[in-house]
């Protein structure tokens, strides 16, 4: 993409992506990375602290926190990306559609959002994962079956006020195809807002695992997985309060990352934003939707 | 040729309770030959940009039919590379991700010319619209409104179309910069000789550009005149606007 030939991004973008490829990396080579075995249950280390051998120190089973952190990735962050692509790539097709055609294409695919998104997100997955089975696989599924629908809505109301503008319209009366208007106007000006949509939902999703894993209907007990980790840190969270940090500070990090990620994509990319973008760095809650003149 | 034949175009509007539909046009009707400044005059609301977003073929007709040279407008292939635009509103004229030169290149593609001739010729025509060739590299936010109006006007010429239809295109400039467009228009027309479909609410800036005039009033033709011959005009409306110009 343009983005990298111009090395444009900001300084917090490029370790944004670094953070977020590490990460990635880890989790695909955990198997190499992860110092012990995270399911190796060691009574004598029950609560110990960080250690040479264990850098992170043990859980309430002795395990290794580090490897159950690093393998925790694949279920927290990989299976999370997985899903959000799922679901942006229906939403967007959908949304784009919705917003560009308008008219009768519009409102069906609206009407079957609404009924989607009619049901609390809860409670789809539930019905959805009573029907399918318990297991990872199939909240997943049920994930992308519940979100495509929110950002088919979202996409398509970016999508809308981009294709009123005359460069649009100018583009269509000089009779350039439809498919290339929408790659060569539309996509790259939506882009900045589908990023940031779909940064702000993977903090909500990694936590919405854990809620179901916690419910005994996602990834089951011994596994390691960020949310559960801090499930079970929270029982001791009075006595042993230190045990909460490393999968709150994984999480924290992993979600800010893809903030700080999303936040500087928008500035690289709209040349009105990136002479102003260097100069003050921008907060990562401050999400600001392309300038409009 | 370009024909309007009875163009008719109604919009929903979703009121309180019910929908109903609002007409905007009223069985229009009217040609413009190649090379010929036809102007459209009306006042705000009388549904002119609403004609010229049908006479682009960006929007269909209810009924009626719009032919360029025998063959409908709507079809993407009959306007390709035969009709052009200039719009009123030059902030969203450019794609804000798009330089001047890309955005001059967008109706040369596929032309089936090299990039290097692609090239020479955004430079010649940001010649013939008075602007450098260093503003290739400039985004639309770093330009003026005179400056980004021109680029459009650049870029609406690129591919030599048959018309241009320019929808207020003047009237967000001030008044110098209105002249010096105006200027520049009818040098490109006798370069390119292509037909302009001049829409505008201003009767002075149509009288001075355009061959001959429609006058519209509530999405119908009140009155056609050659301009030489404004002075004769017959409808008493006509003769408002024209007055209320003169007086001012
Ligand atoms: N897309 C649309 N949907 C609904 N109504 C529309 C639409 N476009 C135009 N109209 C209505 O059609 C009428 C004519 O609008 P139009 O923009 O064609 O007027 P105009 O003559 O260009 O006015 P102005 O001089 O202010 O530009 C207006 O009453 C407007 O509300
Ligand atoms: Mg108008």
């Amino acid at each position: 993409m343009k983005i990298w030939k111009k090395g444009s991004m900001d300084k917090t973008g490029s370790l944004s992506l670094l953070v977020v490829i590490g990460v990635i990396m880890a989790g695909l080579f955990a198997p190499l990375l992860a110092p012990h075995d995270p399911l190796a249950v060691q009574m004598s280390l029950r609560y110990a602290g960080p250690s040479w051998e264990y850098l992170l120190g043990n859980d309430q089973l002795g395990r290794c926190i580090l490897s159950r952190l690093i393998y925790g990735i694949r279920p927290s962050v990989l299976a999370v990306l997985v899903v959000l692509l799922f679901s942006v790539l229906i939403g967007a097709v959908l949304g784009f559609a919705a917003g560009y055609f308008r008219g009768r294409i519009d409102t069906w695919i609206m009407r079957i959002c609404d009924v989607v998104l009619s049901f609390p997100g809860y409670v789809m997955t539930l019905a959805i994962v009573g029907i399918l089975g318990v297991g990872l696989e199939n909240i997943l599924i049920a994930f992308v079956l519940t979100k495509w629908a929110w950002f088919a809505r979202v996409i398509r109301t970016s999508v809308l006020q981009y294709t009123e503008q005359d460069y649009i319209r100018f583009a269509r009366a000089t009779g350039m195809r439809h498919g290339q208007i929408i790659r060569r106007h539309v996509i790259p000006v939506t882009f900045a807002d589908i990023a940031v949509v779909a940064s702000s939902s993977i903090g909500a999703m990694i936590l919405q695992i854990s809620g179901f894993s916690f419910l005994g209907l996602g990834i089951q007990a011994p596994q390691a997985e960020w949310g559960m980790m801090l499930n079970e840190a929270r029982e001791v969270m009075f006595t042993r309060p230190e045990m909460m940090l490393p999968p709150g500070m994984a999480i924290v990090i992993v979600v800010s990352a893809f903030h700080f990620l999303a936040d500087s994509l928008q500035v690289a990319l709209d040349p009105r934003l990136r002479q102003s973008g260097v100069q003050h760095d921008r907060q990562p809650e401050h999400k600001e939707v392309p300038v409009r003149l | 040729m370009l024909h309007i034949q009875n163009v008719e175009k109604s919009y929903r509007k979703s009121g309180l309770l019910a929908k109903r539909s609002e007409k905007v046009l009223h069985g229009v009707s009217f040609s413009c030959h190649d090379g010929e400044c036809l102007g459209i005059i009306g006042e705000s609301g009388s549904g002119k940009s609403t004609l010229g977003r049908l006479i682009l073929g960006i929007e269909k007709p209810d009924h009626g039919a719009i032919l360029l040279n025998g063959q409908p407008i709507a079809q993407r292939q009959v306007r390709r590379g035969q009709i052009s635009a200039v719009f009123q509103d030059y902030t969203s004229s450019i794609n804000p991700f798009f330089t001047v030169e890309q955005a001059i290149r967008e109706p040369l593609d596929g032309d089936g010319r090299s990039r290097a001739d692609h090239g020479r010729r955004v430079d010649e025509l940001l010649e013939q619209v008075g602007l450098s060739p260093a503003y290739r590299t400039r985004y639309p936010h770093e330009l003026s409104g005179g400056e980004a109006q021109r680029v459009c006007i650049a870029r609406a010429v690129a591919n030599r179309p048959r018309y241009i239809v320019l929808d207020e295109a003047i009237s967000s400039l001030d008044v110098r910069v209105q002249v010096q467009v105006l200027h520049l228009l009818q040098e490109l027309q006798s370069v390119y000789g292509m037909g302009y479909i001049f829409i505008t609410h201003d009767i002075q800036a149509a009288a001075y550009m355009c061959d001959r005039m429609i006058i519209f009033r509530k999405g119908q033709i009140v009155e056609t005149i050659d301009t030489d011959r404004l002075r004769e005009v017959q409808s008493d409306y006509a003769r408002t606007l024209l007055g209320a110009t003169i007086i001012i």
